[in-house]
């Protein structure tokens, strides 16, 4: 009798490393499936529930399937795809400063003067002062400034 | 208005490339990141770079509103810091 090939685990491996490199390279660029990745979460049940039956295949009728040795290999490489999805996304991503100096609600922003894309200095006072981006309905003097500091690296 | 370590070339190359149109600052030398206490040592390829935080400051100067990720794959949205403006901007009225 001449055993069948065992596509499942091999099928699993590849959605699992499907699910680890389509969060950077996709699913982050959308807050709804970047901040909780519920896509990239259910990628991996798939492909881990794939591999599972594969090898539960190859070794329950090990006289029809084939597998025994490739399967838990792909088994193995499934997992550390998931590992290193949670330690990219909450081990690593999480190792951030404390930042306790940061500027508290209630408190004077810092001044700074910094260059701007084109080289102009820009001077945080200033824009605060200029009437350029205030509501102009509030009838306020000045403007409101909202920083966004950002990892940089592009 | 946002910053961030790239020299002004990465920022300009970048931001026409995506379209955007606000401010955008850099500080190579980390001086106004480190004066907010958000940098991040070591957290880039190979330097210092800074944390991810939003601040919305008043037109008097003051901090009213501020974010700070603990995670940075979680960011901030824009409807969140829109929200917040409105009320801080409508309770100062």
């Amino acid at each position: 009798m001449t055993r069948r090939r065992n596509f499942l685990p091999l099928g699993g491996f590849l959605i699992c490393g499907i699910a680890f490199l389509s969060y950077p390279l996709f699913f982050a660029r959308f807050p709804v499936t970047r901040d909780v990745p519920w896509v990239s979460w259910l990628l991996f049940g798939l492909g881990l529930a794939l591999v599972g039956r594969g090898l539960v295949r190859s070794f329950r009728q090990p006289e029809h399937y084939r597998g025994r040795v490739l399967g838990p290999i792909l088994g193995v490489l499934s997992l550390a795809f998931l590992g290193l999805f949670l330690a990219m996304t909450l081990v690593y991503a999480r190792q951030l400063p404390a930042s306790a100096g940061a500027p508290q609600i209630g408190a004077k922003a810092p001044d700074f003067t910094l260059p701007d894309a084109q080289g102009r200095p820009v001077r945080l006072a200033n824009l605060l002062a200029s009437r350029a981006g205030g509501a102009p309905e509030s009838g306020s003097p000045g403007s409101w400034v909202l920083l966004i500091f950002y990892r940089g690296y592009w | 208005m946002a910053i961030s370590v790239d020299p002004p070339e990465v920022t300009r190359e970048h931001i026409t490339k995506m379209g955007w149109t606000y401010t955008f600052l850099s500080d190579p030398k980390a001086e106004a990141i480190r004066r907010y206490d958000l940098l991040h040592a070591g957290g880039g390829q190979g330097g210092d770079i800074s944390r991810p935080a939003e601040i919305l400051i008043d037109p008097t100067g003051t901090v009213r509103w501020v974010d700070l990720t603990e995670n940075y794959w979680v960011r901030l949205r824009p409807e969140t810091v829109l929200r917040a403006y409105d009320q801080l901007a409508d309770g100062g009225r």
